[in-house]
C-alpha cells in the first residue's frame, strides 16, 4: 500500500505548553484512518497540523517533518493555499457560508479556477453533492440559503464543499458529533463509499464510530501517540494494557 | 454667615444620624444577649438611620424647594431647625421600635429595592423628558412658522426675528424666513465627507486589527485609537479652523479653484478622522462576532486570508457594518463643535465643498447663544431644527439595532 | 502536483492580492496615527510658546500724579511694549503699600503680548522702529522669557499676556462634581435595578431601549433639554455650574447605566448562585458579591463618562457657559466657564496672541484626557476577566 502522507518526530506547542510530543505516523492512501483518545488528548490538534490549519493560532510553533507525498507540508516554500486546496477539511460543527447551497460548492473551485463559470460549474457542483449523497435532497433547492438545510444535511454540504475541490486528503474532526443517530449513519456511509477515492483521516470521540469506519486507527494520550496499528488488532488485541483500558471504556 | 449656619446644621445632623446608628447596634446587641432577635445587629442601626435620614431629607428638599421658588419663603435658620427637629424625633421613634419582634433586615432591604425601583423611574422619566421638553418647545415654534415653510423652504434668514421678541413686531423690515433645507443640506454634505474618510479608513483599520494582527499588536494599536476618540470635539473643531482649513485653501489654489476658509471640506475631513475609531470599534466587533468556524471552513477550502475576508467575512457581518454605518452618520450629523469653529455661519445651497456652508447643529448654537430672550422666534427655531435632528436620530438608531439584533440572533 | 513554491501564474495573482488588501488595513491604521502624531505635533508647536512670557526690566518711578494717570509712572520709551495691565494696577498697587509713594525703583513687569509674540518668532504687528528699540533693550539683558505662571494662576483676560485658565479648571471641577452627584448613584442604581430585580418583560426591554437611545443622541439636544427644563423652567440661574452639571449629568447617566450593566452582567452566575446556596439574601448577594465584583468595571465606565464630560463643550454653550468670566467660582449658582468653553472663547478671539493660548490650554485638557483614559485602560486590563 501507498504512503499518502506520514509524520515524522512531530513536536507542538501552544506557546510554553508541549500539545504534542515525537509523533509518528504513516497514512496509507485509499484507506480511513482513526485518531482516538480522551478529550486534549492532541488528537484534533494533530489533525489541523496536516494542513497547517494551526497556523491560524497565535503563539503556536510545530517541529518535526510532515510529508505529502514526499513534500514536506513544513518547508518555508511551501504554497499553505495548494497545500490546504489538496487536503480538505470537515469541522466538528457544520459550517456552511452564509450563502446558497450552490455557492457554497462552487466557492473552492471559483477560488482555485478548477471550474468555469456555467455548465462546468453546475456539472462540478452536481457531481459533488451527488458524491455526497446529498444531491437527491436539495437538487430542487440549491440556490436557497445552506443554512436553511438540517445540521445532517448541513454537515455532507461541507463535505460536498472539500470534494469539489478534487483533493487527495479528506480530514475530518469529529464530523459526526453534533449529529443525531440517522443523519452519524448517512455520514459513516458515506465515509465508506469516498474512501475509494480519497485518503480520509478521521478524529472521533466514538470507538465505536471508529470501529465501524476506520482501516487504522491511533490512540492519542495526553499528547503521545500510544499505539497505532490496523484497527481490528487495536480493537480485538490491543498490545498496551493503556489502550485496552480506553477501548472497554475504563477511563477517557 | 448663611453658609456658616449651614455647615454647622449639616455637621450636626450627620453626627447625629452616626449616633442613630450606633444607638441602634447597642441596643439590638444588649436585646440580642437575652433573647433572639429576627436580625444582625447592623441592621437596626440602618433602620435607625432610614428612618432618621429619609424625611429629614424630604423635609428639607421640600422647604428649600418652595423657598427658591418664592412660593412660600422660609427663613434658613428656621428650616435647619426643623430638620434637626424632625433627626431627633425620628432618633427617638426608631430607638424605640427596635424591639425583637421587628425585622430590621427586611425593612433595609425593602428600602432599598424601593430606591432603586425609584432611580430606575427617574432615569427612564428623563427619556421621556427629553423628547417632551424639545417637542413641546418646537411645538411653539411650529405654530408660528408652518411646517411645510421649515421642512422645504430654502432660505434661512433669522436675523429680524429677535425684533418680534423684543416686542418690536411691527418694525420689522422684512419678514424672517425659516427654511431649514440649505442647513440640512449643508449638514448632508459635511457628513458625506466625513463618511467617505471614515467608512474606508475605520473598515479596513478594524479588518487588520481583527484578522491580521496579532493580539500583541492588537493589544498596543487600540488604546492609541481610543486616544483618538477621547480627543474633545472643541479640539477638532480648533485644529480644522486653524490647521487644516489654511492647508485646503492653499492646495485649492494650487489646483487653481478658490476655496473659502470657512469651507465645508476641512471640518468634513477633521469630523471623518474623529469618528474613524468610532466606525472601526463598531465594525471590530462586528467581525469579531462572526464565528470562526466560517474562517476555518474557507481557509480549509485553501483560500488566502483576503479572500476568506472579503468572501465570507465580510457578506456574514455586512447587516453588522451597515447598522455601524448608520450610527456613524448619526454622529457626523450630530457632532457640533467642530462645525460651528470650522464650517461658517451663512446657509449655503451649494454642492461644492470648497465654499462656506452652515449646519444645523451650527444654526442651533448659534441661535442659543447670545442675549435673546427665550420665547423668541430665532430661539424657538433652535428647538424645531433640535427636534428634527433628534427624530432623525432617534430612527437611524433604531433602525441599527434592530439591523444588528437580527445579525446576532443569527450567530449566537 | 507539488505543494512546493508558488505554482500557477493564478496563485501568483492571488498572494499578490492578499498583499495590497493588507496593505489596505495597514494605510488605513496609517491614517489615523499619522494624523494623531501631526494633531499633537502641531498643537504642541503651537502651544509651547505659551509656557513662556516675556517681561520688561524698567525703571517706575512713583509720583503723587501716578494715582491719577499711571502712565507717568514709567519710561516713556518702554510704555508702549508694557502690558496694559501692569499700568492699569499700578494705582491699586499704590494704594495697598504707602510707603511706595515718592520711589524710583527697578522691577521685571509683563510686556506687551505683541512684544511678547516678537520675542518668540510669531507673526506680530509690530513697526520696524518697535523691533529695533526691543531688540537693543534684549541685547542689553532687560527683555526676557520667563516662565508664564499667570496661565495657571489667573483666570481669563481680554489682554492674552495675563489670560490664564485657572477659572476654567475650577469651574470645570465644579461642573464635574454635579455631574458625577447626578449619574453616578442614579446610573449604579438604574443598572443594579435592570439587571438584579427588573423581570424580562415589555417594561424593561423597552427601557433598555430608551437608555441605548439616549446614549446615542447629540450633545447638543441635552443642551437643549437643559435650557427648557433646568434653565426656562426650572429656573436653575443659566450659566451656572448647577446648570450645565445638570445637563452633562443627564448626558452622562446611559454612558454610567450601559457600562455599569456590562460590568454586572460579566460576573458569572455561579458565583451569584454560591451566594445564595449559603442563605444570602439578595442584597447580600449584591453588596458583598456582585458590587465588589464589578466595581472596577463600573469604575473603568464612570472615568470613561467623565473624560468624555470633561471635554464637552457643545451642550455647556447652550446653557450659556460661554460668557466671560475673570474669576474662579465660589459657589455652583453663580456665572462660571469651563475649560473646553475657554478654549471656544479663545479661538474665536482676534488677536493672535490668543492662539498659542487656546493650543496650551487645549494641551492641559488633552493631558487630563491621557490621564483618565490611561488610567481607565490600565483598570481594564487589571482585571480584564479573573473568572
Amino acid at each position: 500500500m501507498k504512503v499518502k502522507m506520514s509524520a515524522s518526530n512531530v513536536n507542538f506547542y501552544y506557546g510554553e505548553f508541549k500539545a504534542l510530543k515525537d509523533i509518528n505516523l504513516k497514512f496509507y492512501e485509499n484507506n480511513v484512518t482513526a485518531l482516538i483518545g480522551p478529550s486534549g488528548c492532541g488528537k484534533s490538534t494533530f489533525l489541523r497540523c496536516l494542513n497547517r490549519m494551526n497556523d491560524l493560532i497565535d503563539g503556536t510553533k510545530v517541529e518535526g517533518e510532515i510529508l505529502l507525498d514526499d513534500e514536506n507540508i513544513y518547508d518555508s516554500d511551501v504554497d499553505v493555499v495548494e497545500l490546504r486546496k489538496r487536503v480538505g477539511m470537515v469541522f466538528q460543527k457544520p459550517n456552511p457560508f452564509p450563502k446558497s447551497i450552490y455557492e457554497n460548492i462552487a466557492y473552492g473551485p471559483k477560488i482555485h479556477g478548477i471550474a468555469s463559470k456555467g455548465a462546468e460549474m453546475d456539472e462540478l457542483v452536481e457531481d459533488s453533492l451527488k458524491k455526497a449523497f446529498l444531491w437527491d435532497e436539495v437538487k430542487d433547492r440549491l440556490h436557497a440559503p445552506a443554512t436553511a438545510l438540517s445540521g445532517g444535511q448541513q454537515q455532507r454540504l461541507c463535505i460536498a464543499r472539500a470534494i469539489a475541490m478534487k483533493p487527495d486528503i479528506i480530514l475530518m474532526d469529529e464530523p459526526a458529533s453534533a449529529l443525531d443517530p440517522i443523519a452519524t449513519q448517512k455520514i459513516e456511509d458515506l465515509i465508506f463509499e469516498l474512501k475509494k477515492n480519497y485518503t480520509i483521516i478521521i478524529v472521533t470521540h466514538s470507538m465505536q464510530q471508529a470501529a465501524r469506519v476506520s482501516d487504522y486507527t491511533a490512540f492519542f494520550y495526553m499528547g503521545n501517540l500510544i499505539e497505532y496499528g490496523e484497527t481490528q488488532q487495536i480493537f480485538t488485541q490491543p498490545k498496551l494494557k493503556q489502550t485496552e483500558d480506553y477501548i472497554t471504556g475504563r477511563f477517557g | 454667615m448663611e453658609k456658616v449656619y449651614f455647615y454647622v446644621f449639616l455637621v450636626c445632623s450627620i453626627i447625629l444620624i452616626f449616633l442613630g446608628h450606633y444607638f441602634g447596634v447597642k441596643k439590638a446587641t444588649f436585646l440580642e444577649a437575652e433573647q433572639k432577635i429576627k436580625s444582625r445587629p447592623h441592621y437596626y442601626g440602618w433602620y435607625s438611620v432610614i428612618l432618621m435620614a429619609v424625611p429629614a431629607f424630604l423635609f428639607y428638599t421640600l422647604l428649600s424647594a418652595l423657598s427658591y421658588y418664592k412660593i412660600i419663603y422660609f427663613n434658613p435658620l428656621l428650616t435647619y431647625t426643623f430638620t434637626f427637629l424632625i433627626i431627633v424625633i425620628a432618633l427617638l421613634i426608631s430607638l424605640k421600635k427596635i424591639t425583637p419582634e421587628q425585622n430590621a433586615r427586611l425593612k433595609v432591604e425593602r428600602f432599598i429595592n424601593i430606591t432603586l425601583l425609584i432611580s430606575a423611574v427617574i432615569t427612564i422619566l428623563i427619556t421621556i423628558g427629553i423628547v417632551i421638553s424639545v417637542f413641546f418647545e418646537s411645538l411653539k415654534f411650529f405654530k408660528n412658522v408652518s411646517i411645510f415653510d421649515f421642512l422645504f423652504g430654502t432660505e434661512w434668514e433669522p436675523d429680524t426675528a429677535f425684533l418680534g421678541g423684543a416686542g418690536r413686531g411691527n418694525e420689522m423690515v422684512a419678514e424672517p424666513k425659516f427654511g431649514s433645507v440649505p442647513l440640512f443640506a449643508g449638514t448632508a454634505m459635511i457628513s458625506l465627507i466625513a463618511m467617505l474618510v471614515a467608512v474606508p479608513a475605520g473598515l479596513f483599520s478594524a479588518i487588520y486589527l481583527s484578522e491580521y494582527a496579532s493580539k500583541r499588536l492588537r493589544k498596543k494599536i487600540k488604546p492609541l485609537l481610543e486616544i483618538l476618540a477621547g480627543i474633545p470635539t472643541v479640539v477638532y473643531g480648533f485644529f480644522a479652523a486653524i490647521t487644516v482649513s489654511p492647508i485646503v485653501v492653499e492646495i485649492a489654489e494650487l489646483v487653481g479653484l478658490k476655496a473659502e476658509y470657512t469651507n465645508a471640506l476641512s471640518p468634513g475631513i477633521v469630523m471623518g478622522i474623529m469618528i474613524i475609531p468610532y466606525m472601526s470599534s463598531l465594525a471590530d466587533d462586528v467581525i469579531n462576532a462572526v464565528p470562526n468556524s466560517l474562517r476555518e471552513g474557507s481557509l480549509a477550502l485553501g483560500t488566502t486570508k483576503s479572500e476568506t475576508i472579503k468572501h465570507v467575512v465580510l457578506p456574514a457581518a455586512l447587516p453588522g457594518i451597515f447598522s455601524a454605518f448608520i450610527l456613524a452618520v448619526s454622529r457626523a450629523i450630530g457632532e457640533t463643535m467642530i462645525v460651528v469653529m470650522a464650517a461658517g455661519l451663512r446657509p449655503n445651497l451649494t454642492l461644492n465643498p470648497l465654499e462656506g456652508m452652515t449646519t444645523v447643529t451650527v444654526r442651533i448654537v448659534d441661535a442659543l447663544v447670545g442675549d435673546q430672550e427665550f420665547g423668541s422666534l430665532e430661539t424657538l427655531s433652535a428647538f424645531g431644527l433640535g427636534f428634527v435632528l433628534l427624530i432623525i436620530t432617534l430612527i437611524l438608531n433604531i433602525f441599527s439595532m434592530k439591523i444588528v439584533r437580527r445579525f446576532r440572533e443569527k450567530y449566537d | 502536483m507539488s505543494v512546493k513554491n508558488i505554482q500557477s501564474s493564478r496563485n501568483k495573482k492571488r498572494y499578490f492580492k492578499e498583499k495590497v488588501f493588507k496593505m489596505y488595513g495597514v494605510i488605513a491604521l496609517f491614517i489615523s496615527f499619522a494624523f494623531l502624531v501631526t494633531f499633537f505635533g502641531n498643537m504642541i508647536f503651537k502651544g509651547y510658546s505659551g509656557l513662556r512670557q516675556a517681561k520688561i526690566y524698567t525703571t517706575i518711578s512713583i509720583t503723587p500724579e501716578v494715582l491719577e494717570d499711571p502712565a507717568y509712572a514709567f519710561l516713556e520709551d518702554d510704555y508702549y511694549y508694557i502690558s496694559r495691565d501692569e499700568i492699569r494696577r499700578l494705582p491699586l498697587k499704590i494704594q495697598d503699600s504707602k510707603d511706595m509713594m515718592n520711589k524710583t525703583f527697578n522691577e521685571w513687569v509683563i510686556a506687551d503680548s505683541e512684544v511678547d509674540q516678537y520675542l518668540k518668532g510669531r507673526p506680530n504687528r509690530l513697526k520696524n522702529s518697535d523691533k529695533k528699540y526691543l531688540d537693543k533693550l534684549k541685547e542689553e539683558g532687560k527683555l526676557k522669557l520667563f516662565f508664564n505662571w499667570n496661565f495657571f494662576t489667573n483666570g481669563d483676560s481680554n489682554l492674552p499676556e495675563i489670560a490664564g485658565i485657572k477659572a476654567a479648571v475650577f469651574g470645570t471641577i465644579y461642573v464635574m462634581i454635579i455631574t458625577i452627584l447626578v449619574s453616578v448613584p442614579l446610573g449604579i442604581a438604574t443598572a443594579i435595578y435592570l439587571e438584579e430585580y427588573a423581570k424580562d418583560n415589555w417594561l424593561t426591554r423597552m427601557i433598555e431601549v430608551n437608555i441605548n437611545n439616549l446614549a446615542a443622541i447629540p450633545s447638543i439636544i441635552y443642551g437643549l433639554l437643559g435650557l427648557a427644563v433646568f434653565i426656562n423652567f426650572l429656573h436653575v440661574p443659566r450659566s451656572s455650574a448647577l446648570a450645565g452639571g445638570l445637563t452633562l449629568g443627564i448626558m452622562n447617566l446611559p454612558v454610567i447605566v450601559i457600562s455599569s450593566r456590562a460590568a454586572i452582567k460579566s460576573i458569572p452566575p455561579s458565583i451569584k448562585e454560591a451566594a445564595y446556596g449559603v442563605g444570602a439574601s439578595k442584597l447580600q448577594v449584591i453588596w458583598h458579591h456582585i458590587l465588589p465584583l464589578a466595581v472596577p468595571g463600573i469604575l473603568t465606565g464612570f472615568i470613561i463618562g467623565l473624560a468624555r464630560s470633561i471635554g464637552e463643550t457643545a451642550p455647556l454653550l447652550v446653557v450659556g457657559m460661554v460668557a466671560y468670566i475673570p474669576d474662579a467660582p465660589t459657589s455652583f449658582v453663580q456665572s462660571t466657564t469651563v475649560l473646553p468653553a475657554q478654549i471656544y472663547t479663545w479661538s474665536t478671539a482676534s488677536l493672535r496672541a490668543f492662539t498659542e493660548k487656546t493650543a496650551l490650554a487645549i494641551l492641559v485638557l488633552l493631558a487630563v484626557m491621557l490621564l483618565l483614559n490611561t488610567l481607565a485602560i490600565w483598570l481594564r486590563n487589571k482585571y480584564e476577566k479573573q473568572w
